[in-house]
């Protein structure tokens, strides 16, 4: 757990440095595609001091200047599973945006999709040293956390600081420079599978790149989808996509929980080839071309070509009815849909003020899903895309790119993390410099 | 007879062909993000070509014989357009200058025409007609396939008995030629002594003062690097002051044409005080005096 603390230290520092060089690329792995996204950092804001937005999140500061998608090779449920194929497909993303960005890459950062997260809620508390509560302060009641056993094999991916409390006060955005005498703080802590997590990293280094940082695929999403406000009162992203459906909850901004469920498109594209008797890439045709969820009358009579190459008339000139796909793929969808109820339920969404849901993610362009969502997660339901950024291609800003575009979002404005403050001075190596330079301004 | 095997049916509606998604190899893909490399990019744009330029000449130019041959061909080259009609000089003409000076500068200026102008070092002549005493200024320059020579030459105004014989000197005592005797400028004023060529000016307008005296003039002399003595015939002499002698000469000249002090028998006239003026009279002309004044005071012989 230590060597992550400071290797996500040092993925910070890299971002950094990669946004002070202004190139940066995000590069989304998932189960039915990869995306790459090349971003141009231009310095500080330049919106800002005119129009008097503000900053932004630094949503103003960086610009999409190459994009591409691949298929994507050897992912299963949003884990690695052939590491040469999927080399192989994040070398042609990348090169493919490099060559519409005509920069070289060199930093990226990369979303896990899959990878069991867990998600844990922890809280410690410290008696402040001095009335005030300063940097060091907050480093060290964050890690007075009683950090529970996470288990074999599993790190952790974020650690979240959501709320602070001093004395009776809770809710407590930044409690520095606040007096009080006792500091206390939650922090939401996401581990997944650390195997999971050195396979990416060690594919993203075998094509000559730099991780400047990771995040969950889930909270990338929510972060492009959901809206402030929805961030703020409480709401669940569901991004529905290939291999496996994640779901992140936010609450006042930050992410609470987050979970993956091991279903997803290409469960309901098997389906239909199961079903129908056709190869998977027809079925995925036929799922993205006339898929539904809820069947009408006239779909009985909207005849779909099924075709097949095997030279037998009888079969090469099958027809389906529409109807038909329609009820292969609307209990795959209800059973993914239940599954992520139950996870909404084990975390307890149905406590949080609103309860707003969002859908996202490639999957959730099924036509008539917002009507099946309503009945299995609630009322409120609203299908999402994800935000607008500068100069991100038309192709790029539908459903399915939502989480690459919350790592962009990321990128430029990540929220701090338990790593992002100071280490607590007793932690330090005996004989740091640091210390003995610190202690030196103290009593001088 | 018409095929056995049944074609397969072309496949239309729904089906397309599938869209290829190759991988690049990694050694391409290293490639492309190696030539997206700013400064491999400059290196390969400006390094790579002045390489081979500098690589080509090198291997080139390796060999003696080449590069013989490369010198000789440039300046078989740069003779041949040297020696265009047009930039030939045949002829020079000599302005404003005596025959003599005219001979002078053609001797120190040895050039056989027809010559190339190229060839042809004006600022060098330039500097070498200057080295002539004779010679104030020149201008060179060619025009028409001439060169012009515009000279202007010193004029002589005094002629200066120095240490090393009899010159003579310009207005501003620069030395204009040398004469084998003073006899063979009688027209010139001459001035002796030593520093007496460095104070010509003051010489000229003394003597330009005393020209009612010409006649008797035999010329000037410098005492002392410091002042003059303006030297008259019948070894008379009058001994001018540091300070303004021109109005010393003046009075002596005012007191010659009043009194005819000149014409008197009398050895030297001593303006160097201006309070005192003073004369010293010959032998015969003190004793005359003696004698007149004892008669004036009765004395007895």
């Amino acid at each position: 757990m230590k060597d992550l603390y400071r290797s996500q230290r040092a993925m910070r520092n890299m971002r950094q440095a990669a946004i002070e060089r202004g190139v940066v690329a995000v590069l989304d792995v998932g189960s039915t595609k990869i995306a790459c996204l090349v971003l141009r950092f231009d310095g500080p804001d330049h919106t800002a001091a005119n129009d008097g937005l503000g900053g932004m999140a630094g949503q103003s500061a960086f610009r999409v200047i190459g994009a591409a998608t691949t298929r994507s090779r050897g992912v299963r449920f949003g884990e690695i599973d052939a590491m040469q194929e999927t080399e192989r497909a994040i070398r042609t993303a990348v090169q493919t945006a490099q060559k519409m960005a005509n920069v070289r890459v060199d930093h990226v950062i990369a979303t896990l999709s899959g990878a069991r997260p867990r998600s844990y809620g922890l809280d410690g508390s410290v008696e402040l040293n001095d009335s005030i509560v300063r940097e060091q302060d907050v480093a060290q009641v964050l890690a007075a956390c009683d950090v529970p056993d996470f288990g074999e094999n599993r790190e952790v991916l974020h650690a979240h600081p959501v709320n602070f409390a001093l004395d009776n006060r809770s809710g407590l955005g930044d409690p520095r420079g606040q007096m009080g005498t006792q500091l206390s703080a939650d922090m939401h802590v996401l581990t997944v599978e650390a195997n999971v997590v050195q396979n990416l990293l060690y594919c993203i280094k075998r094509c000559d790149l730099e991780v400047a940082g990771i995040a969950n695929a889930a909270y990338a999403s929510g972060v492009s989808s959901l809206v402030e406000d929805e961030q703020e009162l409480g709401a669940a992203c569901i991004d529905l996509g290939g291999g496996s459906t994640g779901l992140s909850i936010f609450m006042k901004k930050h992410m609470i929980y987050a979970d993956t469920v091991r279903l997803g498109g290409d469960h309901v594209t098997s389906d239909i080839s199961k079903g129908l008797q056709v190869p998977l890439t027809m079925a995925e045709k036929i799922k993205a071309r006339h898929g539904g969820v809820v069947a009408t009358g006239i779909d009985d009579r909207d005849m779909i070509e099924v075709g097949g190459d095997t030279g037998d008339w009888e079969r090469d000139r099958r027809t389906v009815s529409r109807a038909e796909v329609i009820g292969i793929m609307r209990p795959r969808v209800e059973e993914i849909l239940e599954e992520v109820r139950g996870r909404l339920d084990a975390a307890g969404f149905d406590h949080l003020p609103s309860q707003q849901i969002v859908l996202t993610g490639g999957g959730s362009q099924i036509p008539g899903l917002d009507g099946l969502a309503t009945k299995i997660l609630g009322q409120r339901v609203r299908l999402g895309r994800p935000m607008r950024v500068q100069g991100l291609p038309q192709a790029a800003t539908g459903p399915a790119f939502a989480s690459s575009v919350g790592l962009c979002l990321y990128a430029a404005h990540p929220q701090d993390e338990w790593w992002d403050f100071e280490i607590p001075a007793e932690r330090y190596p005996a004989r740091s410099l640091k210390r003995a330079v610190k202690w030196f301004r103290e009593n001088w | 007879m018409s095929e056995m095997t049944a074609q397969r049916p072309k496949l239309g509606g729904i089906r397309r062909v599938e869209k290829r998604d190759p991988a690049p190899s990694r050694a391409s893909y290293r490639m492309q993000r190696l030539m997206l490399t700013p400064l491999f990019r400059a290196t390969l744009r400006v390094g790579l070509p002045a390489f081979l330029i500098v690589a080509t000449a090198g291997v080139y130019f390796g060999s003696a014989e080449r590069r013989e041959a490369a010198v000789m061909w440039v300046s078989e080259q740069r003779h041949a357009v040297e020696t265009r009609p047009e930039f030939m000089v045949g002829l020079m003409s000599i302005e404003g200058a005596s025959d003599e000076v005219a001979t002078d500068i053609r001797e120190i200026i040895p050039v056989d025409f027809p010559v190339s102008q190229f060839d042809l070092d004006l600022p060098g002549m330039r500097t070498s007609i200057l080295e002539l005493d004779a010679v104030a200024d020149v201008s060179l320059r060619i025009h028409a396939g001439t060169l012009l020579m515009d000279i202007e030459e010193r004029l002589p105004s005094v002629v200066w008995r120095g240490m090393n014989g009899v010159e003579l000197l310009d207005l501003n005592g620069n030395r204009v030629a040398g004469v084998p005797a003073r006899a063979s400028r009688p027209d010139l004023p001459l001035i002796a002594g030593v520093g007496a060529e460095r104070e010509v000016p003051e010489a000229l307008s003394i003597l330009a003062e005393a020209h009612p005296l010409r006649d008797d003039i035999l010329g000037l002399v410098r005492i002392g690097e410091r002042r003059w003595d303006l030297v008259l015939t019948g070894d008379k002499r009058i001994m001018l002051p540091e300070d303004n002698p021109v109005a010393a000469l003046s009075r002596v000249i005012v007191l010659d044409q009043t009194r005819e002090l000149l014409s008197r028998d009398i050895a030297r006239i001593d303006m160097r005080l201006n309070q005192r003026p003073t004369l010293r009279m010959n032998d015969a002309a003190r004793e005359e005096m003696r004698r007149i004044k004892a008669i004036e005071l009765g004395a007895d012989q």
